[in-house]
Order: structure tokens, then sequence, then C-alpha cells
């Protein structure tokens, strides 16, 4: 950006430069140059305005600081109570997730031993529903509050496509998405020129196993309540689904001019017999249009309260899950499984945390005492500052 | 305007189809060009002008203009330049006729005789071609690059540019508008500016798009909007990309607005012109070419002027170029006597119709031919009658010009070309770096599509059942191709786009605290330091070496008169009761000059001896400062009584005349047979009788002068070597004791001079006088004859000097004027010996030192530079002995040094076995055939490029002359020069050109991986602060030349250390730390959707919210890095200052090269893999703590980004060392705002609103509130920074670095009272002898003599005596 409007334009600096130099012109044998003296200015003319910066302590750069440093003092009481503080954290952790009961039933029935291995090869329309029965046994009771759960394995609801097939604003009610969902739900958007609702890969792949679980007792099949309720995120089943709205409350009138997703035997308006269950607020729906980060996850399916303090909620003994297998994974390898848990104040049994708190912990001890050993031997030698002023 | 667009096309295509190999040219305009190139432009210039036939109609005769058919001596030189296209044209063709042949005969072989044919009569443009006179490179064929956008922009707007000049001739009528108008030369207005209101919209985009990073985002863009690539949302690249162009729109408003307002303001200055008869007040942008206009003193002169008239006598104008050329001198023009004739006769001027025909416009400053046709008379004009725009009037009332050349045309304007790009070394890395970057993510892409490929086919195909392929996509490599798209969007950031602005706005801020430095202030002319280039600010951290002027930049440029020798006595020294010498400085008493009303009151003098000699009528005394005061040729100015002011040629006459005035030899009018002197308050008219001045084979100059008694006496000052070669040894004493003070005075530094005196014979001199004026009116060998004469007298007074001295001695008033004889000097020595040396020389006259006084902390600023480990090089075009004596006085050089080579050899071997003698010195190992660098030599003999450093045996010093450097920088001896010099601590290059000053630069560029800085605050500096990476002009004393085309600019030589130790080190380390944590953030932030693609089908699903991507980088993340880069300090300035070793890293680019980079990757990627598996295992199979699942995608995306967040800031902590306010405020700032921001953008209201654009709601709420959430955030923070703590723990302790070594010390100094400043030390003196040296080549003699520069007299000048003191002191010479 140098260019001569420098040179022209800079008319009011040069104007100061002249009338010094015109000073010191001829006069070459003067004795100017007071180093750092301190009034001075351009010209005469006491009021000309200097070019002097400003003193403050931004523009000079003298900003008041902090300026902590990597000393010896800092970084090795740092490992230690680091290590200190993880340890002990990691071991509760730890200790708590083994504390929680789990039980895990793989019923995909890959295995021809399985009960289930009939059912390997349904298809979504097969009516009657396959159903299996896997019997098995809890070696412990579980004391609290029980959660069911279903498990997929090598099911991509993270893969890219299938999380963008959805539609948020018709889950939300919204009427003219619900007639006219949107792009991102091809291919399935519209069946035979009906729009679908819910559109989209999502919605249509929707998990339909039926999991009913019964408790053997001497021969004696009980069931046990399986509540279906209170298993979504109270913000998605009360902020993020909800069902069209109109005249009354009808589903089947609200929905009308939209078609079933392709999958489904039934649509969006007949999940449940239940109205603050049904429609797009139906919370196995809910809960499966959550899609899962992994390709191997759980999803929350039935809770099993306590009903009294004086009776675990499930008792040690044999146990039946009857399944109503409508869902095929065979075809791409995917796994289905039922679990039983107990959770704690960190959620379900995981011991990641505690085992990697642990280590960690361990490991910045470990590395403390050897810093601490290393700026002993050899810290104090090179310290000593071999800088000359 | 349709041909001159059609021709520009067609031109442009033809150079592009010529110019096979010349983007090299292109790119590197306006730098040397390729020969071959020059001759295309020609040829194509040539068909343009077949086709496109432009004559100028305007001749008198009717015919073309442009029909020279003779090759004058300039265009011959032109064709050599373009030798090189010999070698495509066949070789039988090319000896028959060399000159014109060579083109014709390429235009033939080219089947294009229609070239050939119209050929001969364009030989005058080529001449005039703006491309030809340039350096030769040679000729090679590299790659015809027709992808390459950017030439073919350049070579159109080169073209546009060219075609608006094809003007040959310029012809123009004073007086004259209508005429003139029909050429439509540009009138006086100036543009600089690039935009205006409507185009800047268009013309900037435009602009911005050809950066690499832009275009690559507007890909992006491109890529984006294919629906099946597609995997961010629009906003994702489009809010970054419109943020960076607005921010650097912006800018370049900004820029070009003061653009605008600096060109309003020059074009709206104000003006007389001649209109209608009248003196009419214009604006600048009105003048037209033709106008008669009046300048008048102290005027910047409105365009260039060919002068007609002016209040001097002989209508003389004084001009000061110090913008054009930086010379500070006055320079003389005077005006034809024709148009003198005019005088303000504003009758007259209206009535010149002058007729004027000239050269086109060009950039030559010194050169100008045309003719002016008045009345039928044809009259030459040259560069003699010009006033250029830029220069000053001075001394002048008033003078009229005649515009030739306005606006644009200037030369001033035709100089001011195309400013050469400066980069740093940072830049250059970084481009590279995006390159590695690209190639890294063109790999990653490539690893994920394969990856996607194998998945689909394996699995994909099967979870068909739930997930069809998307429309089109029929196979599973397709699918893996979409996807390398896909995954090209979503790892974008790696190449981080912000970065370029970010860099540009550190610099910027960088760039304003040298602005404000108050330490850079200088009050004495209200100069702050000033960064004029704000994009190179890191490099001052990398300095290794300095390439220096001398004059004005190390040394004032103020000459004082410091110390004198009379008599054998030496004056000057002030000396304390017990007789210690005391330092002097600003509490010294001064001597008080009160006695003398005419005295200077800014001399200062401190020894009162030499005060008290002058009182007591000491006689030798007296016509010491007689001598001074009548011995020069300066000219002296007295507008108000008392009031003078000299201007004199150098500023070693002005100092020692102004000594003379104050000792009260006031020298006081001079016309061309007289000098007025005051002599303690008694006026004395001398008569002038002849000045014998000085050149630079003499060294000496003398006058003689007849006192008004009648007297004839000689005066001569001169070089010490040259007056004592002439000297009798019967002086041999008195030289002696001369001798020991001039050492004395050389030791420190000072320019000494020789003064004596010698009266004449009556009958001798008008002897002399007549053969004078024979020879001086001889038409042959004038300057010999002359200089024989001169001789002659001076030799003689040599001669008799010593005798008249011996004499006095004996007072024995006795002139002599013959060579005494062999007993008259037995008789003379035997007095001599015989008599006390007081007596012996109380006539004597002696020496004079003149103290060339250094800028304040001079050496000071040397001694810490230097152990800041730059190498320090003084490029001046002094001689030898002053370069020397300033090296040793500056610290320079000292007796400490081992040697000092001087390499003064005056052929090419000569020089060459001086500089390896002195390499063989230094280091004999670099002779043996195992020395690195001889091994690299044999190996690759052309292709070495860069020599690494070599360690000499000790410290030296180099001295290399103008002469010598000529023949060092040619050829193969430019490597010895460059290994020798290299070795050296100081280098000193003493009688050197400009253009050699930018080629010495240039060598150490060249061979040097280095950094180099040039400082030099006049014009001759100019080109050497343009080739360095860094210029830095000295604004002060010179003209602004310097200042305007350097990138840093201060008053002070010394405020250079501050500049770079403290300045400088900051804004490297800032910008390394940015640049080390920029790449480490953007890395680990990207490299998680790499480890995601192996866990979500290679799907180019990204990890984090699109939101969060799209505002990670402009704002959670900008500011806390913006912050550290603004405001971090290691240690503040003082320590800087204090510890120059600190500066070391930076030379050796330690904090930031390709291996800081590697580093900064592995550790990103050493994060992204903790931030993706933490997040990961604690997720997996994992549950809420109310049951429900968390392991969703979205509490898992919140959950990474949320890690990554505080991980990124944890890391800025770690880097800052220097937690401002304004840091804390940032860094806490930043994360507050992500989690508000999350929390708003996740919440109902925003869902309800926009429901499609944040998806996310509810998750921040659900998940943040989950304490295994929080145990797997910490546990990443503790991965990821522990290991760096530990490390650069580690690294401190085993590996400390110099630097760290000086934190710990500073930090142990700290607790301690902070140190004293540094004592100023006493200059080390030496035994060096000095030399003299005259400033200028030629005298103002003849000027004088002439009497063609004197004013009308002065009213002061020769009324009556002028005493201000009631006892008048009346002395007789002698």
């Amino acid at each position: 950006m140098r260019s001569v409007s420098g040179a022209e334009g800079g008319g009011g600096a040069m104007a100061v430069n002249y009338s010094a130099k015109e000073e010191a012109d001829g006069h070459p044998s003067g004795g100017v140059g007071v180093p750092g003296g301190g009034a001075g200015g351009g010209g005469a003319g006491g009021a000309v305005k200097t070019r002097k910066p400003d003193n403050t302590a931004f523009k000079q750069q003298r900003l008041p600081a902090w300026q902590p440093i990597l000393t010896a003092g800092t970084v090795l009481p740092a490992f230690f109570i680091i290590g200190l503080i993880f340890i002990p954290i990691g071991i509760g952790i730890f200790v708590t997730s083994n504390n929680i009961r789990e039980y895990e039933i793989d019923y995909t029935g890959t295995e021809p031993s399985s009960p289930c291995n009939k059912c390997l090869n349904v298809s979504w329309d097969s009516t009657p529903p396959c159903t299996c029965t896997i019997n098995f046994t809890l070696e412990h009771s579980f004391e609290s509050n029980v959660f069911m759960y279903y498990g997929l394995s090598n099911f991509y609801q993270n893969h890219r496509r299938y999380v963008k097939s959805r539609d948020d604003s018709q889950l939300n009610g919204d009427n003219s998405s619900l007639l006219n969902p949107s792009k991102e739900c091809e291919p399935y958007r519209t069946n035979e020129d009906k729009p679908i609702a819910p559109c989209g890969a999502i919605a249509n792949s929707m998990f339909n196993d039926t999991l009913e679980l019964y408790r053997i007792d001497n021969d004696t099949r009980t069931p046990i309540t399986l509540i279906k309720k209170g298993i979504a995120w109270w913000t998605d089943k009360n902020v993020k689904f909800r069902n069209p709205t109109g005249d009354g409350n009808n589903l089947t009138a609200l929905f009308q001019g939209t078609t079933k997703p392709v999958n489904w035997p039934k649509p969006v308006y007949m999940l449940d017999s239940e109205p603050d269950n049904n429609g797009f607020i139906n919370e196995d729906f809910i809960v499966w249009m959550r899609t899962a980060a992994l390709p191997t996850f759980r999803k929350l399916y039935r809770l099993i309260e306590r009903k009294n303090n004086l009776q675990p909620t499930l008792q040690a003994g044999n146990y039946s899950l009857e399944i109503a297998y409508n869902y095929p994974v065979h075809s791409f390898d995917g796994r289905k499984r039922m679990i039983l848990s107990t959770i704690s104040w960190m959620g379900g049994k995981n011991p990641f945390l505690g085992i990697a708190y642990i280590t960690v912990g361990s490991i910045c001890f470990f590395l403390g005492v050897v810093l601490l050993i290393i700026h002993h031997k050899y810290g104090n030698r090179n310290t000593s500052a071999d800088i000359p002023n | 305007m349709v041909t001159v667009w059609l021709r520009v096309a067609v031109t442009v295509l033809l150079r592009f189809w010529f110019s096979f190999g010349s983007n090299e040219w292109y790119q590197k305009s306006p730098s040397p060009k390729i020969a071959q190139v020059q001759a295309l432009d020609l040829l194509v210039a040539v068909l343009q002008r077949q086709l496109f036939t432009h004559t100028p109609t305007l001749d008198a005769d009717g015919n073309s203009s442009a029909s020279p058919s003779s090759v004058s001596s300039e265009q011959a030189v032109a064709i050599d330049s373009c030798t090189p296209i010999m070698e495509f044209v066949p070789p039988s063709f090319s000896n028959d006729n060399r000159d014109m042949g060579i083109i014709q005969v390429f235009a033939l072989s080219q089947g294009l005789e229609y070239w050939a044919r119209g050929f001969g009569g364009e030989m005058a443009s080529l001449a005039m071609h703006p491309h030809f006179p340039a350096t030769e490179i040679p000729w090679s064929w590299t790659k015809i690059k027709f992808w390459d956008v950017s030439i073919w922009i350049k070579i159109w707007e080169e073209e546009i540019e060219r075609s608006k000049s094809t003007e040959e001739e310029r012809q123009l009528q004073a007086n004259n508008r209508d005429f003139n108008l029909q050429f439509e030369y540009a009138n006086n207005s100036i543009k600089t500016s690039k935009y205006n209101f409507f185009t800047f919209l268009p013309l900037n985009l435009f602009e911005q798009f050809q950066r690499i990073a832009n275009a690559y985002f507007l890909f992006l863009l491109i890529l984006q909007l294919i629906p099946q690539i597609s995997s961010l949302a629009w906003f994702t690249t489009v809010v970054p990309l419109v943020l960076v162009l607005a921010v650097s729109g912006v800018k370049d408003a900004i820029d070009d607005f003061n653009r605008h307002k600096s060109d309003k303001h020059v074009n709206n200055r104000p003006v007389q012109v001649l209109i209608n008869g009248m003196l009419k007040e214009q604006k600048w942008m009105n003048v037209q070419v033709g106008d008669i206009i009046k300048l008048e003193n102290n005027n910047f002169v409105t365009a260039d002027l060919l002068l007609l008239s002016s209040s001097e006598p002989h209508s003389l104008t004084y001009i000061e170029t110090a913008e054009l050329d930086g010379e500070t001198n006055l320079k003389v023009k005077q005006a034809l006597t024709v148009t003198a004739e005019l005088g303000e006769d504003l009758q007259k001027l209206t009535e010149f119709n002058g007729e004027i025909r000239c050269e086109a416009p060009n950039n030559k400053l010194d050169k100008f031919t045309g003719t002016l046709t008045l009345r039928g008379e044809k009259y030459a004009l040259d560069n003699e009658k010009m006033l250029l725009r830029g220069c000053t009037i001075r001394n002048t009332e008033w003078c009229f010009g005649l515009v030739i050349y306005a606006g644009p045309d200037t030369k001033l304007m035709q100089n001011s070309g195309k400013t050469t790009f400066k980069r740093t070394s940072i830049d250059r890395l970084m481009n590279v770096l995006v390159l590695v970057i690209f190639a890294f993510l063109a790999l990653m892409c490539l690893i994920l599509a394969i990856g996607n490929g194998i998945w689909e086919h394996d699995k994909g195909y099967y979870f068909q059942v739930y997930l069809p392929w998307a429309e089109g996509v029929n196979s599973a490599s397709y699918s893996g191709f979409l996807m390398f798209w896909s995954y090209v969007i979503i790892l974008n950031t790696v190449v981080p786009i912000s970065l370029y602005v970010s860099v540009e706005i550190i610099r910027l801020g960088n760039s304003f605290y040298i602005d404000w430095d108050r330490k850079m202030y200088y009050p004495l002319n209200d100069t702050p330091a000033q960064a004029r280039t704000t994009t190179l600010n890191e490099e001052l951290g990398q300095i290794k070496y300095i390439f220096s002027d001398k004059t004005g930049t190390l040394t004032q440029n103020i000459m004082c008169f410091n110390k004198c020798s009379i008599n054998g006595k030496s004056y000057g020294d002030v000396y304390d009761t017990s007789g210690q010498r005391i330092e002097i400085n600003e509490n010294t008493e001064k001597v008080d000059f009160s006695y003398n009303p005419l005295a200077d009151p800014k001399f200062a003098f401190y020894d009162h001896s030499l005060v008290e000699a002058v009182k007591l009528n000491d006689v030798a005394t007296h016509r010491f400062f007689r001598l001074l005061s009548l011995c020069h040729t300066v000219m002296p100015e007295e507008k108000k009584e008392g009031n003078l002011v000299y201007q004199a040629q150098s500023p070693d006459e002005g100092a020692l005349v102004t000594a003379a005035r104050n000792f009260g030899f006031v020298f006081r009018a001079r016309t061309p047979e007289t000098i007025t002197v005051v002599e303690m308050g008694e006026t004395k008219v001398y008569k002038l009788l002849a000045i014998l001045d000085f050149n630079n084979v003499r060294k000496r100059m003398s006058v003689i002068v007849q006192s008004p008694e009648g007297d004839l006496t000689l005066y001569c000052k001169g070089a010490d070597t040259i007056l004592y070669e002439l000297l009798n040894s019967s002086c041999n004493f008195l030289k002696e004791k001369t001798t020991e003070h001039l050492n004395e005075f050389a030791g420190e530094g000072l320019r000494t001079l020789v003064v004596a005196y010698k009266n004449l014979d009556k009958d001798y001199f008008q002897d002399w006088i007549r053969r004078h004026h024979e020879a001086s009116t001889a038409l042959e060998g004038r300057e010999d004859k002359l200089s024989e004469l001169y001789e002659e007298i001076e030799k003689d007074l040599m001669w008799v000097i010593g005798a008249v001295q011996n004499m006095a001695v004996l007072a024995v008033p006795w002139h002599l004027h013959r060579e005494p004889s062999a007993g008259e000097w037995f008789y003379f020595n035997s007095a001599v010996a015989g008599l006390t040396s007081s007596v012996l020389f109380s006539k004597l006259l002696g020496a004079t030192a003149i103290e060339d006084k250094l800028q304040d902390g001079v050496p000071q600023t040397i001694e810490t530079l230097a152990k800041a480990n730059i190498k320090i090089w003084v490029l001046t075009g002094d001689k030898q002995e002053t370069a020397v004596n300033i090296g040793y006085s500056c610290n320079l050089l000292n007796d400490d040094m081992e040697d000092v080579f001087i390499i003064d050899g005056s052929t090419s071997d000569d020089v060459l076995t001086e500089l390896r003698n002195a390499r063989k010195k230094m280091k004999p190992d670099s002779f043996l055939d195992s020395d690195e660098i001889n091994i690299q030599f044999e190996k690759s003999s052309k292709n070495l490029k860069i020599l690494p450093d070599e360690q000499a045996n000790g410290v030296y010093g180099l001295v290399i002359t103008g002469h010598s450097l000529a023949y060092a920088l040619e050829g193969n001896l430019e490597l010895e020069l460059v290994r020798t010099a290299c070795m050296c601590k100081v280098v000193i290059c003493c009688r050197v050109t400009p253009l050699q000053k930018a080629q010495v630069v240039e060598l150490v560029k060249k061979y040097k991986k280095a950094v180099t800085l040039a400082i030099g605050d006049g014009a001759n500096d100019v080109s050497m602060i343009k080739t360095a990476h860094i210029g830095v002009g000295i604004s002060g004393q010179e003209g602004m030349q310097a200042v305007l085309s350097s990138d840093f600019s201060f008053a002070q030589f010394r405020y250079l250390q501050r500049l770079l130790l403290v300045h400088g080190r900051w804004s490297y380390i800032r910008m390394c730390k940015f640049l080390k944590y920029f790449f480490y953030k953007n890395f680990a932030f990207t490299l998680v959707h790499f480890w995601y693609g192996f866990f979500s089908g290679f799907s180019a699903q990204t990890v984090y919210d699109e939101w969060f991507i799209t505002l990670y980088n402009l704002v959670y993340t900008s500011l806390p890095v913006l912050g550290m880069s603004l405001f971090d300090q290691d240690v503040d300035d003082r320590w800087s200052m204090l510890f120059p070793q600190l500066y070391v890293p930076g030379q050796q680019n330690l904090y930031f090269n390709k291996v800081v980079f590697v580093k900064c990757m592995l550790q990103g990627i050493y994060s992204s893999l903790i931030l993706f598996f933490i997040p990961y295992g604690a997720m997996y199979n994992s549950m809420r703590s109310d049951g429900k699942a968390i392991a969703d995608y979205q509490s898992f995306a919140l959950m990474a980004q949320t890690c990554l967040l505080i991980v990124v800031s944890v890391q800025i902590g770690l880097d800052t060392s220097y937690w401002t306010v304004v840091n804390q405020f940032f860094i806490w700032g930043s994360l507050s705002v992500y989690f508000a921001i999350t929390f708003t953008m996740y919440s109902d209201g925003m869902y309800l609103i926009f429901t499609a654009a944040f998806p996310f709601v509810g998750t921040a709420r659900n998940t943040l509130s989950q304490p295994n959430v929080w145990l797997a955030i910490f546990l990443s923070i503790t991965l990821c920074v522990l290991p760096v703590v530990g490390f650069r723990f580690l690294k401190a302790q085993l590996k400390p670095t110099p630097s760290d070594k000086v934190l710990l010390k500073i930090k142990e100094a700290k607790k301690r009272p902070p140190p004293p400043s540094p004592k100023r030390r006493l200059r080390r003196t030496s035994t060096r002898r000095s030399g003299y040296a005259f400033s200028h080549q030629h005298g103002f003699g003849a000027l004088i003599m002439s009497g063609r520069n004197m004013r009308p007299k002065s009213p002061f000048a020769t009324t009556g005596t002028f005493s201000p003191n009631s006892d008048k002191h009346k002395h007789k010479g002698l």
C-alpha cells in the first residue's frame, strides 16, 4: 500500500519535519540531541498538538498481569494431587458400577439351539408374529427399580443419511409438514402418493419386537408389570414430539391424508391405546427416534418398579422372556438383546470410567514420582544459569 | 475505446502465446524481467501497431512522429539486452545483422513478415519500452502454465495499463489549453485509490477470491450445493466465509478510503495559475499541461515544470529534492535566458506561446530532453531547467513554471511503481503448511472414502433393509467417491479459513503497539515510530543481519566542531581541577559566547581555554579562525539582522564556519569578489582573488584573499595525508605534535582537517593569476592544467609555510615564495631545534576536528544487538577511513577483535586472494575437502542455494571497499564473499553505490537462510530498504524517500533495539504461539470426525452439532487466542533488552517450523483421540442416572463438543504466559458464551420457533446434568493436558534452552530489587588514524566566483562596522 499518496498525502507530517529541519539547517554544529529530552515538540507555538503516544497501560503493553511459569513447585504437586484425587474417585466409580445388577440375553437366534432361531428370517409383515420364549435364571435378586432395555448391535442409527432422514417439523405436529414432509425423508417420504407420517428411514425402521417378562415360580408364570411410560426424555415427550393439532382429539382424523410408514403394520395413531401415548408422542416411538451415537446401543424399553420395600423388584430365580419376534436383523448381521439392569447415581453399569480414573490417577502419581526424581537429579544442575548478564 | 479493448485482448492472447516460460516474470513483476519476454513484448507491440495504427497525426508536417530510421546507441543497448532471443533464432541467421536482425529474423522465422516489415520504425518504441532497462536473467524454459489464472489477470491488467500510455512524444504549447487538450494528456489530479463506491463490491470480492483459502471455501460452498455430497448445512461454510470476506473487505475499504482522502488532500492543494493574464488560485487537480503557474518560497512543486523565470538573479531557483531523491542539499536550477526575460510580467507571460516537444513521460529522474520552439527559434531543454513534482522551492521568492507533465505522468508518480509485496518467512511457511494440510486432508478423505466403499460393500449393502442407498448410488465404490467429497466438506476445518484473517488482525494489533510506543517516540521532532507495513511484524523477531547506512542513521549527519589543535596545543577537552579529563555531558558548563552577538546560540563548546586564547588576542588562534571564516564556499543568508543562516555544501564546512563565527570571526556576506568578515566585532572586507576548489583528487581547497591591509594570503585546508605529503621535513617536529593530536582526535572518531596558510608575493601571484586565466580559458586539458596550477601554488605553500613558521620564531616578517636554499634550511632547522616548543609552534595553524555526531545510544544499541547474535553490516558511501572510524566509535569494531580484514584489491584476483586469506585465518578447516560446504559444493556445484552458518575461531571484522565489492559480487567470487563475510561479526562496506547496497543485501538473502533488515535514512538507501526482508527508515534529517519505501520508521537508530528485541520478539512469540495453538485446536476439533467415521459407517456424519461447527472458530475460540496473541509476553520489555539472548530462538526459527507443526499435529491427533474415545467409553452401553438412554447421538455430540471446548480453553490457558484481565475475560467469557449459546439454542423456545434448525432441543439440560458426563469431561481434560504439562516440564528440566535459563534467571531476579539500568559505557579509544572526508564531490567555487548565485546585496552585509562592544578589538592581521 505504500504509494505516492503517502508521499504527497503526508503533508501534515512533513510540515513538522520541515520546521524542525529549518531550525537545524545551516547550524550543523549546533549542540542538538539531548537524549530523551522531555518537552520539545515539533515547532514553535506552545499549543501544537504533539504526536506523542498516550501513556496508557494498554498502549504501552504494561497491563498488570499474572505470569504463571511451569516450575517444579507447581507441576509436581499438580501431578500428585491429580493422582490422589483420581484414584479414590476411580475406586468409588468402579465399586458403584460393580454393585449394579445387570442381566443380558441375546435373543437374535442365530444359533440353531436358540428358541428364537425359528424366527430368524421373519419379515415385517408376517402375521401372526413369530413368537419365541427364552427362559433364564437370575442368580442374584435385583433390589431396586429395574430397567428393561433392548439392545441392537451392528445397527447404524448414526449413519448420516439415516440420522437426517426425518422431519422434525412433522414430528412437532406441524400440519403442513405432516402432509408435505421434508425432502430429507426420501425415499420414505411418500407412499402411493400419500405422505408418510412419520416419514423417513428412522421412523420406518422402528423397533417393533414385543418383550414380555414372566417370573416362573414352581411352574407358575407370573407376568411382571412392565411400565411403558416415562421412558422418554421429558423434553422429547413434551416439546419435540407433538401430535398434529386440529379439531378434536381424534388422532385418526388428524392423521387424515397420510399413510403409515412402509414397514409398519399399522399407522402411527394406532401405536397405543392410550391417547397420551399414541401418535407421535408414543414413547416407544420417541425413544426410537432418539438415534443412537454408536452402532451398538441400548434403548430403554420398559420400567419395572419396586413394589414395596420388603421384596426385591426381581427376586433371584427363573424367568421367561416372551418375544414377539417382528424385527428382522439377520440380513445385516445385527444382534438383538434384552437387558435388565438396576442403576446407580452415575447411571448404568459402566466399568470404563472407574478403570480409566484409577489408571489415570495411578499414572499421574507415578509420573509425579518420576518427574520428582528427574527434577532432583537434573533440575538443579541446569538451573544454575550460565547466562551472562 | 473499443479499439483499446480489442487491442488489449489481442495482445493478451499474443503475449500469453509467446511467453511460454514467463510465469516467473509475471509473478515477480516488476522485478527483473526475462529478456526474452522483453523481446516478445516488443514483437507484440509491433503487431499491435500494425493492427491498430494509432499514429498521432499531430506533427506539423503530418508525418508519423515515430520514424527514426537509424538505430541509436541507446537502442542498440536495448537490443543487446534481448540477446537471449538468439537462442531460438536459427544460428545461421543470427550472424549477419545482429542489431536489428535478431528480432526481425525471429519474426520472419515465425512466418510473420508482417511484423518484420514494419519493424524498422518501431525501434524507437523499443527504447522507450518500460520493460527494457532490466537485469538480464538467463533464459530458461519453464513449464507453461495456462491454468494459472493469476498470470492471465496480470497480463490483462498490464495491457490495460500499457494501452493507456502509448504516448511517444509529448507536444504542447504554453498558454494554449485548446491545443493541448487534443492530446488528452493527464491532468494534475492523482488517483491512488483502487475502488469507488460502485466498483468496490465486485472488485474487492474478485480480489479476495484470488486468495487460495477464500477460493477453497467457495469451492466447498459449491460442493455443498450437490445434495448427494452435502454433508453439512450451508451455513457452516457461508457464515465464516461471509465474516472473513467482510473483515477483509472492511479493512480494504478503510485503506482505500484513506487513499481517497490523501488523494483529495493533495489534489485540492491550492496553486496560482496564470489564466487569461490573471493569477488565479486553482486546485492542484485542475492544473493542465501547458499551464503557467507561479510558485513561491517553500511551496511544493505542483507538477513537472519547465522553469521559466524566477526572482533570483540569472533566474536561478533553489530546490530541495528531499522527497524525490532524499538529498537535502540545495540544488540550483536555471531557466533559459529567453524565458528568464519574462520575469514576473504577467502580460509577457500570458503572451508566451512557446511550443515544447519532449520525451514521453518516463521515470528517469535525472534525464530530460526536449526542445522549446519560440518565435521560430529552437532551444534545447534539459534536466537543469526542470522543476519536478515532489521538490520544494527554497530560498527563492517566486518562480514561474510551465507544466510539462502533470499528475500520473510526473516523474515522481512514474517512479512510484507498484510496491513489491513483502511476505514474511512465516507466511511462506504457512503456505507450505496449508498445502501439507491439503495433502493430509486428501489422505484422510481417501482413507474414509475407501472405508466407505468397503463398508457399503460389506454392511451397507445389507443394511439397505433399513437404509436404502441414496438415489443414483448403485455401487459401493460410487458411494465411496461421493463420500470423499462429503468428507472434504466435513474436514475442511483443518484448513483454517479464519487463519489468515486472524493473522492479519494480530499483525495489525502488534503494529499498533509499535505506533503507540512512547519509548520509540522522539520528542525533538515529534516523531513517533510508525509501522508502515502491518504484515511483517513477526519477522522483526527473526532478524539475523542488519544492513545499516552510516550517515544519518548511525550518525546524526550533524557536524560539530569539537576539538582543534592550534600551535600544537589541543583544545576541546575539559579537565577537572586535578587534571583528569572529564566526560562531557549535558551538565558540563558550556563556553559563554555572549560577548559575540552574532554567535550561533546552538553552538556548544566546553573548553574555556580556547576562548581565553581568542580574547587574549593570540595571533595564531586568530589566524586559525580567520582561515576558517575565509576558506570555504558557504553561502550566508541574513534575512534579519544578526540572524545568520549558512547554506553549506557539506556539513563539515558549515561546522567550521559556524565555529569561527562563534569564536568571533563571523563570516557575514560574500560577493563574487569579496568576503565580509566581522573579526572580533570589527567588519573587514577581504578581496577574494581565487578559489582553488575542492575535488576528490586534491582533497583540499584553498582561497587566495587580499586583506584590507593589502596582504595577499592563501588559506588552505585539506586532508592530513595530502598536506603532509607536501610538507617539508623541516616541519617534522611540528608535524609530530600535530599528528599526535590528529591521532587522538581520530581515535575518538572525529573527522580531522589540517589547515595552513601562506602569504603570497604580489608579483608571483600576478604571474600565477595570469597563467591561471590562460589555463581556465584553454580549450584542451583545461582541468589538468588548472589542477597543475593549483598544485603549484599550494605546494609552494606547503614548503613556505614551514619556513614562515620558523621565520616567525625569529620574528622576521618574511614572505617567501621561492624554494629556500640548503643553507636557509639548515638555519631554520637549527632555529627550530634550539627553541622551546611553546615558542616554536606559536604561529602554527594546526588542525580541526569535527565530530560526525553519532546518534544517541548507537554504541549501546550495537552492543546489545551484537549480543542478540545479530550481525551488523554497515554499507556507506563514505570513504574507508571515515567508515572504519565510525565503526570504532560506535563499537562495531574494537580492539578486542582478532583481526579486521581490509579488502581493497583492485582486480578480481586480488580480491579473491584477500578473501581467501581472511577465511584461512578465520577458519583454516574450511579449505579442507572434508568441510561440509565444500562437500556440498562438490556434489551440486550449481544448485547450492543455502549456505549453512560457519563458525570462525574468533571475532573478526571485515572492511571492503566498493571497488573490490564490485569484483566480489561477480560470478563465483560471490560465494567466496558470502562465506568470508558471514563469518565475521561485523562487515563494513565503504564507497558503495545504492545499487551495490541492494546487491549486498540480495547476496545475503540468496545464500543465507536468514532474515535481513536494512536501515537507512536517505534516498540512496531506498534500494536496500526495498530489497531487505524488512526495511526501516529513519525519519528525521534527510528526505522522506527512505521512510516512504520502508516498512517501519522511527527517528533514532537506537530505537532499533526496542523494535527488534521487544516488539519483534513479542510479535514473533505471539505469532508462533498463535499458529501452534490454532493448528492444534483445529486438528483436535476436526479429527474427531475422522475417528467417528469408523463407527458411523464412514457416512460423513459429523460428531458435533452443525451450529457448533459454525461457531467454534468464529465465536468460541477466536477471542481467547486473539487475546493471547495480542497481549502475551514471556518477560517484559526491560528484561527483553537486558537479556538479548532471548532473541536468538527467533533467529533460529525455533518457535514455529515444520517440526513444531508436526508436533502440533500429533498433539491435535492425540487430543482428538482422547476427545472421541473418552466420551465413547463413557457412553458405551451406559445409562443416565434415571435409567434413560444417554448413548444417543445428540448427547454424544454435546459431550464431545463440551469436552473439546474445555480442553482447548485449558490448553490456551496453559499457553498464555501473561494473564491480563482481558485474557481472563476472553477465556472465561468464551466458555460462558459457549454454555449460554448452547443452552439457548437447545432450549424449548428456540425449537418451537425454528424447529428444523435446532433439533438438539433438551440435550444440554438432559446431558450436562449427568455426573458421568462431567466425569468424562474431567478425564478428557486431564488426559489431554497433563502430558503436555509433563512434557514441557521435562523439557525445561532436561534440555533447557538458553531462553528457558534466562527466564528462570529472571524469575529469580524478580524476587530481588530490579537491576539498575545499564550504565552508559565510555567510548573506547583506539589508535586508528582518521581521514578527512568532504562529503561532496565538487565545490561551489566556480559558482561563487562567477557570482551567478549572488543575491542583491543584503542590507546588513557591508554597512559599516558592526561592533557590539564598546571597546573595539582592533587587530591587524599580520
